[in-house]
């Protein structure tokens, strides 16, 4: 037998707020994938919108380069707020 | 990297409770044992469908018909996530199913004692998902990050389970001499199997030590089960019921209560397949998979279907 192509599964669980990746789950096309979907992630109501992608459509980037990666926002503290020195008398900004 | 830093940066990672991802490199052993207890928990999700099963057309009431309907279709879902976390590590849905069809992997070996009355259904949900709840609450911190949310997803949906099953039990000692009759049967019955859930005594554990320097579990056998005696005595209590143990008694200055020693011959009996049910599981399992082949075959059919007609109509 051959499995079922294997879905990611991403759930909106109120209006205004992103999709989320919940997990997986294998189905024979889209349509029984978001089925599926509802049946086994919102059975207590944690979704209004179902988003499913084919697993092997989603590109990641290597965690072995992790380091390498993401290095070049590590030394700059000055895209956060708090590196700005604002004195307390001016105030909430 | 050679093997040894890869290692030891591996260690580190789960010293600082970085959780290990699908793709981090991780030693051969840890994908092993992972995948081996991953999938045996799967099984037992799936194959514990099978007692409760046979109860929800003979449920006496529908609160109860929907509500035991409603719990093994959560069991089928766990099943499902773990499968899903499995499957992250590289091992392919139908080799796990074959493993567990051929014998070769293992379940919950509490899945092979009978579920004689509707008592038992309250049993199962008390008892049962009581031990299996104390360990998977313990294994939402495991250290594999799949396993991790799939377990905080279970545990989440685990304790109207208890819950159901409690309740059964209170309004069977509420009824009528013979339903509590039934009521502490069925206790007789689970008690001592519902212990041995949580494995061989921490001596006799092989795969322990390393598990536990891997934080794939983060307490012992030994230590789970006391937790799950010392909670569930009191709730035996407030029942009425009488826990099967001459030997039980509170110890004051533990805080802990003391129980009997655990007849591990039965618990290896049934391990190895000996138990009253597992022939009787395998077999429905087994069935259960054959008899559906046709339907996933067939919605596989209409889907390629469906996609080539897709394929002509649009230029
Ligand atoms: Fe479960
Ligand atoms: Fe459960």
């Amino acid at each position: 037998m051959k499995d079922w192509p294997l879905w990611e599964v991403f759930i909106r669980s109120r209006n205004g707020l992103d999709h989320k990746h919940v997990g997986s789950l294998h189905a024979a096309d889209w349509e029984m994938a978001i089925e599926n979907a509802r049946d086994v992630y919102t059975r207590r109501n944690e979704g209004v919108s179902i988003w499913v992608v084919e697993s092997k459509y989603i590109h990641a980037s290597d965690p072995e380069e992790q380091d390498s990666m993401f290095e070049s926002a590590r030394d700059k503290v000055y895209r956060h707020p708090t590196f700005y020195d604002i004195p307390d008398e001016v105030g909430h900004m | 990297m050679n093997q040894q830093d890869l290692e030891s940066r591996f260690q580190d990672k789960i010293d600082r409770e970085v959780k290990i991802e699908a793709k981090d490199w991780m030693p051969d052993a840890y994908r092993k044992t992972l995948i081996r207890q991953i999938s045996q928990h799967a099984h037992s999700e799936v194959v514990g469908m099978l007692p409760e099963g046979n109860w929800i057309t003979r449920a006496p009431s529908l609160r109860r018909k929907a509500a035991l309907l409603a719990k093994v279709q959560d069991e089928g879902g766990h099943g499902l996530y773990l499968y899903a976390a499995a499957e992250t590590m590289g091992v392919s849905r139908d080799q796990l199913l074959d493993e567990l069809h051929t014998g070769k992997a293992k379940y919950s070996s509490i899945f092979n004692y009978p579920a004689l009355s509707w008592a038992d259904m309250g049993a199962i949900g008390w008892l049962v998902d009581g031990a299996a709840i104390m360990n998977q609450v313990m294994l939402q911190r495991t250290s594999y990050g799949p396993y991790s949310r799939a377990m905080i997803r279970i545990c989440k949906e685990e304790s109207f389970h208890q819950r159901q099953g409690y309740e059964i039990l209170l309004t069977l000692v509420r009824g009528s001499a013979e339903q509590k009759a039934m009521a502490q049967d069925s206790l007789n019955r689970w008690w001592w199997p519902s212990l041995m859930m949580f494995g061989p005594s921490d001596a006799e554990s092989t795969h322990s030590a390393q598990s536990m320097a891997w934080k794939i579990k983060r307490k012992s056998n030994d230590v789970l089960r006391q937790a799950f005696v010392d909670a569930t005595v009191p709730q035996a209590q407030y029942l009425g019921l009488t826990i099967p143990d001459p030997d039980l008694k509170w110890n004051e200055e533990t805080g802990h209560w003391e129980f009997g020693p655990i007849d591990w011959d039965e618990f290896w009996n049934v391990v190895k397949g000996n138990g009253i049910c597992n022939r009787q599981r395998l077999r429905d399992r087994v069935n259960a998979h054959e008899e559906g082949a046709w339907v996933r075959d067939a919605a596989l059919a209409y889907a390629e279907k469906k996609q080539a007609r897709k394929a002509v109509v649009t230029p």
